[in-house]
């Protein structure tokens, strides 16, 4: 796409089928100063992306913008678990079946804590699992997941260590006390207080999921 | 009148819904997010869950009423309910929501006609309660956070509940 690195707008396509949840989602992210789209289905969504039926994974297409009908670029899809018709997974999957969205970084909310429900987002490529109602301080953790697609489109590489420092240095200036210091696994065995998803540097990552920078899944 | 004496009222007043358990943190996060370019962020986020509970419970009340009560139905309006009071920070509907669908897993429909009294109860409370926060009835009809914008002071934020 070209875009000159110093081009700080980023724009999120947040999906939710509740009216509420969608305004409160807007809102949260204007105040990050992103740019905002909302839309309240799946199917939806695509449509805004510029999705086509026939659009599979080609390893010819590297871009992350769509070469069609997609005219805004977004950075970051933010969608619903639970909705009607497509669910938030089915939306992940097709995004990440499609040699135009597969790069466009997905993050899922959901108002359950569902382990299982994280780990199968997780493994189909969401980058992160954020319980609702979402926060101010979720919306810090963003911007990370952003940057490295747009590292990408400017041929910079991005360790993920650095980006998980980065994050979590965040974290620590802005977290809530309790938050920081519970781990994913401790979660997942069975603290249901805490909610925050992303893990802090102590625990070692799980080797299978390589990818999942700054998050480690452990399995039941 | 004062700006002090209408934030001490508004604080104080919100502090005791807090305390009573009728809003939580998510509530604070709302205020958070008002500021003078989004004066009414409240406002509107609060009027649009009257709308869409009122919906709700009409829908949960035809559902109720129906010779073969269709559950699965009945937890989806509940799961949306739920949903909605816990991003305004409406807790006690949120908690009655969230024993509603235990109820509702059992598919036991006196339970649930039960559960959705209960659920209409504590709507309204909290209805009542934050119409009174956001439109106090006095002289010019203003609520107590515009009052206290119109007399230069700024709203008050609850941190500890955050």
């Amino acid at each position: 796409m070209g875009m000159a690195a110093a081009d700080s707008e980023f724009h999120v396509l947040a999906v939710d089928d509740s009216l509420i949840d969608r305004k409160l989602v807007e809102r949260l992210l204007k105040t990050s100063s992103f740019q905002v789209t909302t839309v309240d289905s799946g199917s939806k969504a695509l449509e805004f992306l510029g999705w086509h039926e026939d659009d599979r994974s080609n390893s010819n297409e590297t871009s992350v913008s769509p070469k069609n009908h997609q005219e805004v670029e977004v950075n970051l899809v933010i969608t619903d678990y639970c909705m009607p018709g497509m669910t938030g997974y089915d939306l992940l999957k097709k995004m990440k079946e499609s040699s135009s969205l597969r790069n466009i970084p997905v993050v899922i909310m959901s108002s359950e804590n569902v382990p299982s429900r994280i780990t199968r987002c997780l493994e189909e490529g969401a980058e992160d699992f954020f319980l609702k109602p979402m926060k101010l301080s979720d919306v810090n953790k963003l911007m990370p997941h952003m940057m490295k697609t747009k590292y990408k489109e400017d041929n910079i590489i991005e360790k993920p260590e650095k980006q998980e420092k980065q994050e979590s240095n965040k974290e620590e200036t802005t977290q809530e006390s309790d938050d920081v210091q519970l781990s994913l696994q401790e979660q997942l065995n069975g603290n249901n207080n805490n909610k925050r998803k992303s893990i802090d540097d102590g625990l070692p990552p799980v080797r299978t999921r390589p990818r999942y920078n700054g998050l480690t899944v452990m399995s039941n | 009148m004062e700006v002090d004496q209408l934030q001490r009222n508004f604080l104080e007043y919100t502090n005791l819904l807090f305390r009573e358990g009728f809003l939580d943190g998510q509530f604070s996060q709302l205020q958070l997010l008002q500021d003078e370019s989004n004066p009414d962020f409240v406002f509107e986020v609060v009027s649009l869950f009257f709308e869409d509970s009122e919906r709700l419970l009409n829908d949960l009340t035809i559902a109720l009423d129906q010779q073969n009560v269709d559950f699965k139905k009945i937890d989806a309006h509940v799961h949306q309910l739920k949903g909605s009071s816990s991003s305004i920070g409406a807790q006690r509907v949120k908690n009655t929501c969230i024993a509603f669908r235990d109820v509702c897993l059992e598919q036991n429909a006196e339970g649930c006609l039960r559960c959705l009294q209960q659920v209409k109860q504590e709507y309204l409370l909290v209805k009542t309660k934050l119409e009174a926060l956001l439109r106090v009835r006095v002289p010019h009809l203003f609520s107590l956070e515009q009052q206290i914008v119109a007399a230069g002071g700024a709203i008050p934020m609850l941190n500890d509940f955050c």
